[in-house]
């Protein structure tokens, strides 16, 4: 067991090493990157929204009912427009990508692997880490901050909603609080998260697809590792990233 | 069976996969201009061989070497270098779901030649007209078109750069009697054009007559019977007749369906067969 999860984490890392080496490294296909860019950013933000809206609305009440058993409850504000930032966000966009697109990802390069596709690629001489992994690394490490900052405004709005138009607060009060708490570090920090997770949510879907043996059994089960790696190295990488981050 | 100096050789390869030995003691060559087709049954090796010159897999003993040298030993560049001179037509036919049948024939020449976008078409066209294929194709995708469609559409991926080599694995599989005639056509037209080496692993013996100077057949990881095209339904090795007596159809040695027909021929079945 011991040693399957060491072989496995030796695997993961040589394939990430390979997969960095291709980003860097010429040449690249701006037009693979373009489009990823759009599978991966522009194609997430109606789900990354949604589910931004309702967490920022939802915290927003809760927040208020706990606030109150302290007398708090004026400083929902300035908590939603915290953990929106800081956590729920990068979080939340980064979880709902690790269904949507380590998914696909990993169903994608199964499919190809198990058609020999990325063998006749090979053969083309082209290297499928330069043309199929390295331009989703990149348009996820890009993405998934764009999409974070999407996801932190649609939060705090969802919690504005919830305050002026269930609680009665004060619409400018409101934003003026937020405003005044908010210091940029709270989102750049947010930011940093977001871009780690970028490269969580490519790399295991690259990781699972590229090495998918077994026919489609094989890729369903590419899949399903990809998004249950992808979502628990988020949760790990969210904790060590939050720890350095906060530190005064 | 080697000759002198030859485009390509397989020299006493062995693979393993796990406890089951796929090839042991593997070794043939093919002569620059040839055409070798590598019969035998599922299972017993023929995509291994042609993964391994292709330097897909390793082998766990022996070598593969082309114009002499060991494919093992090619760095990532050497490699990418090496297969512009090969050409490849898969099983499946390997088309790229997500491009145009235009873009798959162009693949090589666009991302890894950098021939511009005008003159890679033009040249994928050009392929495409070779292998009978109308123009109004190029735009298509590979999972509009029928099986046979995507075969020549691998093929013409795989001439596109008019190569030194080409492999071809299980060219027939899965295709009706008429379109295989047509790709084995095709393939032996093509070949010839080039003037290239050719190797092919099938186990469709009208195949293995029709695109094959000679074959060899593959039985337990090594080849048991080599010769020329028109002695294989009289090669007097046991495993040659217990792979063509095999054969579910009911047709027999020297049954005038395997015969090479000639040209335009209606694939007729045979006037004796039961």
């Amino acid at each position: 067991m011991t040693l399957r999860a060491a072989n496995r984490t030796g695997a993961v890392t040589l394939f990430a090493g390979r997969a960095v080496a291709a980003v860097f490294t010429p040449p690249w296909f701006h037009r693979q990157i373009l489009r990823q860019m759009l599978a991966i950013g522009f194609f997430s933000v109606p789900v990354v929204g949604l589910t931004a809206l309702f967490t920022g609305a939802a915290l927003a009440l809760n927040i208020f009912s706990g606030g109150g058993r302290l007398n708090a409850e004026q400083v929902m504000p300035q908590i939603v427009a915290l953990g929106i930032t800081r956590e729920l966000g990068p979080v939340l966009a980064a979880l709902m990508l690790s269904g949507r697109v380590s998914g696909a990802i990993a169903a994608e390069l199964g499919a190809m692997r198990a058609s020999e596709q990325i063998d006749a690629m090979l053969t083309l001489s082209t290297d499928p880490f330069r043309y199929l992994v390295a331009p989703r690394l990149i348009a996820a490490v890009i993405a998934v901050p764009l999409l974070t900052l999407v996801a932190d405004t649609i939060g705090v709005a969802g919690g504005w909603l919830v305050g002026v138009r269930v609680l009665d607060l004060n619409p400018i009060v409101y934003v003026r609080n937020t405003l005044a708490f908010l210091v940029p570090w709270d989102v750049v920090s947010g930011l940093v998260k977001a871009t780690a997770f970028g490269f969580i949510v490519a790399l295991m879907g690259c990781y699972h697809g590229y090495t998918a043996s077994g026919g489609a059994r094989g890729v369903g089960r590419a899949t399903t590792n990809a998004v249950v790696s992808a979502a628990i190295l988020i949760f790990f990488v969210d904790y060590l990233l939050t720890f350095l981050l906060s530190r005064p | 069976m080697n000759s002198a100096s030859p485009k390509l050789r397989w020299r006493d390869i062995s693979k393993r996969f796990g406890e089951t030995s796929v090839l042991d003691g593997f070794d043939v060559s093919v002569a620059a201009g040839q055409s070798l087709v590598i019969i035998g049954g599922s299972g017993q090796g023929k995509s291994v061989a042609i993964r391994l010159a292709l330097g897909l897999i390793g082998a766990d003993a022996g070598s593969v070497e082309l114009d002499g040298e060991d494919v093992s030993r090619f760095g990532a560049r050497v490699r990418r270098e090496a297969f512009r001179r090969i050409g490849v037509l898969f099983q499946g036919a390997a088309l790229f779901d997500s491009l145009t049948v235009w873009e798959n024939v162009a693949f090589r020449l666009l991302n890894a030649d950098g021939v511009a976008q005008g003159n890679a078409k033009a040249q994928a066209l050009l392929a495409l007209e070779r292998v009978r294929l109308e123009e109004n194709v190029a735009d298509r995708y590979p999972a509009e078109l029928s099986g046979g469609m995507q075969k020549r559409v691998g093929l013409a991926r795989a001439i596109v750069a008019e190569p030194e080599i080409l492999f071809f694995d299980e060219p027939t599989t899965g295709l009706d009697p008429v379109t295989a005639r047509a790709i084995n056509e095709l393939i032996v037209d093509q070949v010839k054009r080039l003037g290239c080496t050719a190797v092919s692993i099938t186990h469709d013996l009208s195949c293995a007559q029709t695109i094959g100077d000679e074959i060899a057949m593959l039985h337990a990881g090594r080849i048991v019977w080599r010769g020329s095209a028109q002695e294989l339904f009289r090669t007097g090795n046991a495993h040659v007749e217990a792979f063509i007596d095999a054969r579910p159809t009911g047709i027999r040695r020297q049954d005038t369906f395997l015969a090479p027909l000639p040209p335009q021929t209606p694939f007729a079945a045979p006037p004796d067969r039961p």
